[in-house]
């Protein structure tokens, strides 16, 4: 089956199976290997992407579903050289250690900031409950975080 | 000031945040296949038959092959054995061919053009198994009637080790006023790294050359091993690359069946062949950690001073051997039973057993965890009957400042000696950082209005900075445990750095620059540093063990030194002036008391590179590779305390400050340690509430996937508190210890003793762990549920 989306602001088509998932195709037909798989059951959050401004577990989404989608990758955040404030403020709070939760825990941040303006310390944790990190013990992703909603 | 000592940010951090980074999933090579293995779903089986015929025309699918299409491969090496005793050695092979002894085990794989493919063909597959009875608790396992699983290993045992003294220890527990007994379960672990494992095997025939990418934290260990133990070819012939690793924690140091096994695929396919490990793969396939059941025995004097410290361990390895088990649960488990403290009598004694299960190897803090958690409970234990004060306790028995270097009792450490260490300091700016005496007060206080505050202490040292190559190897590790580094300036006055330790998430491409910047003199982004390719460093033993700094930085130093030493040369020829009269300054050699007859480092590199008029004797280019074998382990130590709010209507525990303390000697970064640290913290926070490997008695791996084993979102973790006292390593030039693996090993008993103390108004001594809502309220509500006892 044909599918089309825009992916980072990008026009693309895939020829897909209908039970091909969306992170695949981002992954092994765009070539977009930033957004990261980390499990099989939609606990990690590692494949965390923006569908029409909305974070999505990208292994939770069929690509047929994605049709017509707005995806917004890892990839697609660095503007004219500037990072996005959410990745300036993983750097700077030391907010990642093996880096393999990032992607998606920065797309899951700025979903949340987004829709939570100036989200306190309790309401980040609570936002991010759908991205695992296993080395940072999350002190600092939040800290990162809480910096960020304050730049945006 | 330099570099040095500086919270300077990440210089690895913008490809990992821009999704630029490439982990092994994300390597595309022409040509490349896509393997998947086929999983034994029996704890215990008889292999009868595999029938592939029909998973080799399914489409998509280039070869399937089982067990028995490399029946030539020998079974992997178990590097690390129990030193001094018997080892009754069984490990897995690439493909099992006869039998398998825990569920995931590989009996064949699938090669296809995509993984899908693969994956499909899997399905047609038919093993015909003949299950066997299965065991999967250490202590039952050495049980009589107990299922057998390998016939070299009567009653399952794999070792029976001992260290310290047992006649000594025996003697001072009947001689002591009071003693105390506590069997404690120190339960499974998974490690989990977000990045599970995955491997891709690439072979020219026409050099005859192989290479490996694979998810290490020890590439060039990888290749000794596939090379000298499993596959038989010449060392040289092997390239090991870890590409960007998501994590480790001491998982991805092993070797692993899959890692040959791409490896002869792509030979005989004659293309690429890639596999990538699932999640849920990585549960039944990977190692986990820990697994002990253990029985203490402490003998103290009615004022709190321990006199004897007896301790017996099952150690559950799995149902065959990983690379380093052994080494685990004696040398690095057992040798530091006497942490903190100058107890006068120890001894311990640990069975290595094999179960049905995964096997189990190290997992952050390896046996330093388990070791501590034995310890601080036992000082808890002593505390409690003596109705003590736990902290005074622990400062009653610890070895002072003064007595370092310190041997503990009865030889436990094997001829070595702690290095430094201030105890009480540490547990004293604890103290004052929760303002102890007011928390008391207010946990008196909340007690009257039926709410249950808890404060628990865990006073940790660990050995890390492993180790001493021939203490080590007496220890029975199979290899030295030295590291390498090459320095190197160009020309143009870059430094190119290679190092043999791996990074996974430690930043040694910060770190290291910054000392090597800060000792030379020159600005950061003139140096860069490589790691994690044989092709880089001469050799490298990899990290863990917290040994990246401790061993592999000052390796680094030492490279640095003999260019500096060099380059002092170098200049007093150019200056005309006696080497001994030369100082090197911020870059900068120059006569002492004459700056104006100065070179900069840079023009001294130039000249060194150009060669055209160097000193009698001197070879061009500032190049030094050195190797670095430390004398001793290096002792970080420090106090961790934990408040904790028990809800006596859920059970549900709530940790309202964590608070540690932590001297990991001499630092490099104080932002990289503190992450170190908040990591470790949350693992061993994480053991203490909420995670616990599950197996049902078939063997069955119930905790399987990220569904069901609880790895702790951010809701479920506070805030760290974290501060250090110094006391630097006299073992090496830089005066550093190690911080990986710290705060996973103080952290577990600290929660636990918390939350008994929360509950010692219900009576509650023991709670094994995770110590989870059910289990605590159970507990509070097990007399009546009053909470009126204490
Ligand atoms: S890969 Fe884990 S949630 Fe998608
Ligand atoms: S930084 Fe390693 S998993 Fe988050």
């Amino acid at each position: 089956m044909k599918v089309s989306m825009t992916v980072n602001g990008q026009a693309l088509e895939a020829d897909v199976e209908p039970r091909w998932l969306l992170v695949h195709v981002l992954r092994d037909q765009f070539g977009l290997t930033g957004t990261n798989i980390g499990c099989d059951t939609s606990q990690c959050g590692a494949c965390t992407v923006l569908m029409n401004d909305r974070a999505v577990k990208a292994c939770t989404v069929l690509a047929v579903q994605a049709d017509g989608a707005e995806i917004l990758t890892i990839e697609g955040l660095k503007q004219d050289g500037q990072y996005h404030p959410v990745q300036q403020a993983f750097w700077d709070e030391h907010g990642l250690q093996c880096g393999f939760c990032t992607p998606g825990m920065i797309m899951t941040a700025i979903d949340l900031i987004k829709h939570e303006a100036q989200p306190n310390y309790a309401a980040i944790r609570h936002g991010i409950e759908g991205n695992l990190c296993r080395c940072t013990g999350y002190e600092n992703i939040v800290r990162a975080i809480r910096q960020a909603a304050d730049k945006m | 000031m330099g570099v040095l000592g500086q919270s300077i940010k990440r210089r690895e951090d913008p490809r990992l945040i821009t999704g630029e980074a490439k982990y092994i999933a994300d390597i595309e090579l022409p040509g490349m296949l896509h393997a998947a293995v086929l999983r034994s779903p029996f704890a215990h089986a008889k292999i009868k038959s595999v029938n592939v015929a029909q998973a080799k025309q399914a489409p998509g699918v280039v070869g399937v092959f089982t067990g028995a299409d490399f029946a030539e491969i020998p079974a992997l090496p178990c590097a690390w054995q129990a030193g001094g005793v018997k080892n009754n050695v069984n490990t897995p092979r690439i493909l099992e061919i006869d039998e398998v002894h825990h569920t995931g085990a590989g009996v064949a794989v699938v090669v296809a053009h995509d993984r899908y493919a693969a994956e499909d063909a899997l399905a047609l597959i038919q093993v015909d198994y003949e299950p066997l009875p299965a065991v999967v608790d250490a202590e039952k396992a050495t049980q009589p009637g107990a299922p057998q699983l390998h016939e070299n290993a009567p009653n399952n045992i794999v070792f029976d080790w001992s260290c310290g003294d047992q006649a000594g220890t025996d003697q001072a527990l009947q001689a002591s006023e009071v003693v105390v007994k506590q069997r404690l379960i120190n339960q499974r672990l998974i490690p989990t790294p977000m990045e599970a494992r995955g491997a891709i095997g690439q072979y020219s025939a026409a050099t005859d050359d192989y290479t490996l990418w694979l998810t290490s934290q020890a590439p060039h260990v990888h290749r000794l091993v596939m090379a000298a133990f499993v596959l038989g070819i010449p060392e040289h012939k092997i390239r090991c690359i870890a590409p960007q690793v998501g994590g480790g924690f001491g998982a991805k140091i092993f070797m692993y069946p899959e890692y040959p096994l791409v490896l002869v695929l792509a030979k005989r396919l004659g293309r690429p062949v890639k596999w990538i490990e699932t999640r849920r793969e990585n549960y039944v396939a990977t190692t986990h950690g820990r697994d002990h059941i253990t029985d203490i025995e402490v003998g103290a004097t009615r004022d709190g001073v321990i006199t004897a410290f007896k301790v017996h361990t099952f150690a559950n390895l799995g149902g065959v051997l990983s690379t380093a088990a052994l080494g685990i649960p004696t040398t690095l488990y057992g040798r530091l039973l006497s942490g903190p403290y100058k107890f006068p009598h120890i001894y311990c004694n640990v069975q290595g057993v094999y179960t049905n299960t995964a096997m189990v190897d190290a997992y952050r803090g390896a046996g330093r965890p388990e070791a501590t958690y034995a310890l601080e409970r036992a000082i808890d234990l002593v505390a409690r009957e003596l109705d003590l004060d736990p902290a005074e306790v622990r400062r009653k028995n610890f070895i002072p400042p003064d007595a370092f270097p310190y041997a503990p009792a009865d030889d436990l450490m094997a001829g070595l000696e702690y290095d430094s260490g201030n105890y009480a300091l540490a547990l004293d700016k604890a103290l004052e950082m929760v303002n102890y005496k007011e928390l008391r007060q207010e946990q008196a206080h909340a007690r009257r209005e039926g709410r249950y505050l808890g404060i628990g202490f865990s006073s940790y040292i660990e050995a890390c900075g492993l180790a001493p190559s021939a203490w080590i190897g007496a220890q029975g590790w199979g290899a030295g445990l030295w590291e390498s580094a090459n320095v190197r300036m160009h020309l143009t006055g870059k430094v190119v750095v290679t190092t043999g330790s791996q990074s996974h998430g430690q930043g040694h491409e910060t770190t290291l620059a910054q000392l090597v910047a800060d000792e030379l003199g020159i600005a950061l982004d003139d140096v860069v540093v490589q790691h994690s390719d044989t092709q880089g460093a001469p050799f490298g033993y990899g990290t863990y063990g917290s040994r990246s700094t401790a061993v592999g930085a000052v390796a680094v130093h030492r490279s640095v030194q003999r260019i500096k030493e060099k380059a002092k040369r170098l200049a007093a020829h150019m200056l005309e002036a006696n080497p001994e009269d030369l100082v090197y300054q911020d870059g900068k050699v120059f006569v002492r008391g004459v700056p104006a007859k100065t070179k900069t480092i840079q023009e001294l590199a130039a000249a060194v590179a150009l060669g055209y008029s160097l000193p009698e004797g001197m070879e061009p280019f500032f190049d030094e590779t050195s190797y670095y074998d430390p004398p001793n382990n290096t002792y970080p130590f420090g106090t961790h305390i934990c408040v904790v709010e028990v809800d006596a209507k859920t059970g549900q525990t709530k940790i309202l400050r964590y608070v540690a303390i932590d001297d990991v000697g001499n630092v490099i970064n104080p932002m990289i340690v503190d992450g170190q640290i908040h990591g470790g913290i949350a693992q061993g926070v994480s053991q203490a509430l909420y995670e616990g490997a599950v197996y049902d008695d078939n063997g069955t791996l119930v905790s399987g996937s990220l569904m069901d084993y609880a790895v702790p979102t951010a809701a479920m973790l506070p805030s760290y508190e974290t501060a250090r006292t110094v006391t630097p390593s006299p073992v090496n030039p830089l005066g550093v210890k190690g911080v990986g693996e710290t705060g996973t090993i103080a952290s577990t008993p600290a929660v636990v003793n918390a939350v008994l103390d929360a509950l010692k108004p219900f009576g509650v001594k023991n709670l094994d762990m995770p110590l989870t809502p059910e289990k605590v309220w159970r507990a509070m509500h097990a007399n009546g549920g009053n909470g009126k006892e204490g």
